[in-house]
């Protein structure tokens, strides 16, 4: 077992701690590098998708797994991205520059709704951001000389230059190559004063107020930070799906961003990355399920419902820390073998916390 | 005149509505008073109780309000048991991990009522012993769907305030959802208070869905009903019965005039922007009874 010993404050922030850390992801950098060359097209397709949720995971992990704030309309902000790279690509603006309008458009939205909710805090929260979704979702449909409303709207390929993302192996590098760079933004924020202020909200509210941080203030910052990476994502998806629709955008797909970040590992990078893998492998689970005991396609609706409501309950009552608390419990045991206590990893229970006067 | 009598039916329909947000929300705000948990599948609670009772009443041919009490009684059963088996072991978990097990519970109930025979995703209506007639007063034509639905929820409210007012068990349930510690400490059976609270809520769950039937008709998506409860309740404060009837009344009524006086689409968003506007305003809802907690 490896013991790190720290000699400095700095350590505790540092990029990378082990040099052995650093060999292992170098491995993962050149086996997704090389990914085209030994994958098929459907592979490398599904892989595109998995740096879009990963991405989209990050900005709700951001909110939900670091700040502890509850959203429950995720999937407005990735429609506002989407809608607006696609708006954007009509007018012929360039695409280096819509995606990072689209990542702004929807982090101003994000400011605009913390204007309402910057002082609720757990459910309060969770609710007004559901009621954001509902409002986006109706505005999208309702206003049809911009979005064209139900019909939806054709998105043409990533145009850079002469140069056409018009190969899935193209898309590949572009979406990998943006969660890469998400992540070590990511990780950079979370690391910085601001990304310790989060997680001291999450913590607790009132311990983070006493020692100085303004509530209401990181509260928007996170609101906007998390909804401009999930607008990214969304104008990703957009060129990725080419064609969007209101519809695309529910409660549903906020409530798949929510499981990703449940199944993957609340508070953890890693966790992000590991629920947009499970996300995106899921249907295809389902598909296996279905054939396996032979159901019929007509309850595919009602076993996806199941499916994903199933999920959530089991890994909230079992796993709370995700697939990524479970390979790390995984990793202790191998590391401290055999001298593995189940107790480390017990949770804690909180009986004092109320939001309630009593 | 025309104008005014318009405007009055407009409310009478709204008050309706509201009704039905109102005890929707009177079911969430049960439990997050007893337990500070907020559940997300009462709007599917509310479906599976439509659908027990459209199986009582229609399929097995059950007079109504037989057909009605037996379902109430399942559901209470069901909720109680949801308590026990789900929810129990959560207590002292952060809230999203109760948000998330709740929203996953329903979608559970949404994929067993799909899969089960002779339910399904089909639209059904329950056959009342009132429905169809319709009730004039002066110039006001009100039909008696919505005079049920106005007079069972004044029935439950007084039913609920005696309960709570008046009996053992309900001065129990309020100690419990004051301080759980401290009606431990007197002696009260904390756990299965909470497991009673869930049944009671269940039990109002069914009973919207059953008023509501032959309204809206029984349809799996039914439930979604209860996202729209979800701004009554917030607005009238999460933590507060009557602040539940008044938010879902003033929602029910607001949507109405939307519905009849802006152009279309905003009678479907006219809650969330209202809730929106009265928590940027009062974070903490309009009857809002609690203040910072201590560390």
């Amino acid at each position: 077992m490896h013991v790190p010993m720290k000699t400095s404050y700095n350590d505790d922030i540092r990029l990378v701690r082990q040099r052995g850390t650093l060999v292992w992801y170098g491995l993962l950098a050149l086996a997704l590098l090389a990914a085209p060359m030994y994958l098929g097209e459907h592979h490398i397709a599904q892989l595109s998708f998995v740096g879009i949720y990963a991405i989209a995971g990050l900005g709700a992990m951001l909110l939900v797994g670091y700040t502890g704030q509850v959203s429950l309309g995720q999937a407005a902000f990735m429609a506002i991205g989407a809608y607006t790279e696609a708006i954007l690509q009509k007018f012929g603006v360039p695409f280096a520059a819509s995606l990072v309008l689209a990542g702004v458009m929807a982090g101003l939205m994000g400011a605009i709704l913390s204007l309402s909710t910057a002082r609720l805090a757990g459910i309060y929260l969770a609710i007004a951001t559901l009621a954001f979704a509902f409002i986006v979702e109706e505005v999208l449909t309702r206003w049809e000389s911009l979005t064209n409303g139900s019909l939806g709207i054709l998105v043409r390929r990533i145009q850079v230059g002469s140069f056409t993302f018009d190969q899935e192996w193209k898309f590949y590098y572009l979406s990998i190559g943006l969660l890469v760079l998400v992540l070590w933004l990511m990780i950079n924020l979370l690391r910085s004063r601001t990304g310790r202020a989060l997680t001291a909200m999450r913590d607790s509210e009132i311990s983070a107020q006493s020692l100085g941080i303004q509530l209401a203030r990181y509260k928007a910052i996170v609101l906007a930070l998390s909804g401009a990476l999930t607008g990214v994502a969304g104008a990703l998806y957009a060129h990725r799906i080419q064609f969007i629709t209101p519809d695309q955008f529910t409660i549903m797909a906020s409530v798949e961003l929510l499981v990703l970040v449940v199944v993957g590992g609340l508070g953890s990078l890693h966790g992000a990355v590991f629920g947009a893998v499970f996300i995106v492998m899921l249907p295809q689970f389902i598909v296996l399920i279905r054939d396996a005991f032979a159901i019929s396609t007509s309850y595919q609706a009602g076993l996806d419902a199941g499916v994903y409501g199933l999920l959530m309950v089991l890994f909230m009552l079992f796993e709370p820390q995700g697939l990524y608390g479970r390979w790390q419990k995984i990793k202790l045991y191998l590391d401290t073998f055999p001298f593995y206590r189940k107790a480390t990893f017990r949770r804690q229970r909180m009986f004092q916390k109320s939001e309630q006067l009593r | 005149m025309q104008g005014l009598i318009e405007f009055t039916q407009m409310i009478i329909s709204g008050v309706a509505t509201g009704c039905i947000y109102a005890i929707v929300a009177l079911g969430f705000v049960l439990i997050y008073k007893a337990s500070e948990i907020v559940n997300f599948a009462q709007g599917d609670l509310m479906m599976l109780g439509a659908f027990l009772g459209f199986s009582f009443i229609t399929l097995l041919g059950m007079p109504f309000y037989l057909g009605l009490g037996l379902a109430l009684v399942c559901m209470a059963l069901i909720g109680a048991l949801l308590d026990r088996v789900v929810l129990r072991p959560m207590a002292g978990q952060p809230v999203f991990a109760i948000v998330i097990i709740t929203i996953g519970i329903g979608f559970v109930i949404r994929s067993i009522v799909i899969s089960i025979p002779g339910w399904g995703t089909e639209t059904y209506g329950i056959d009342t012993p009132y429905s169809g007639g319709v009730t004039s007063l002066g110039g006001l034509v009100i039909s008696n769907e919505h005079l049920a639905i106005i007079a069972a929820t004044l029935l439950l409210v007084i039913v609920l305030y005696l309960f709570f007012r008046f009996t053992m068990l309900g001065v129990a349930m309020q100690a419990t959802s004051q301080n759980q510690l401290a009606a431990y400490y007197v002696g009260v059976p904390v756990k299965s208070i909470l497991s009673m609270i869930w049944a009671i809520s269940a039990a109002t769950a069914a009973l919207v869905g059953i008023l509501l039937a032959p309204i809206t008709f029984v349809h799996v998506n039914m439930g979604f009903i209860g996202l729209k409860a979800f701004p009554a309740a917030v607005i009238g404060g999460f933590g507060s019965l009557p602040g539940a009837i008044v938010g879902g009344l003033i929602i029910g009524v607001v949507e109405a005039l939307a519905g009849f006086y802006l152009p279309e689409g905003f009678k479907d968003v006219a809650a969330y922007v209202l809730m929106l506007v009265v928590l940027a305003i009062r974070p903490k809802g309009l009857f809002a009874q609690s203040v910072a907690k201590k560390v």
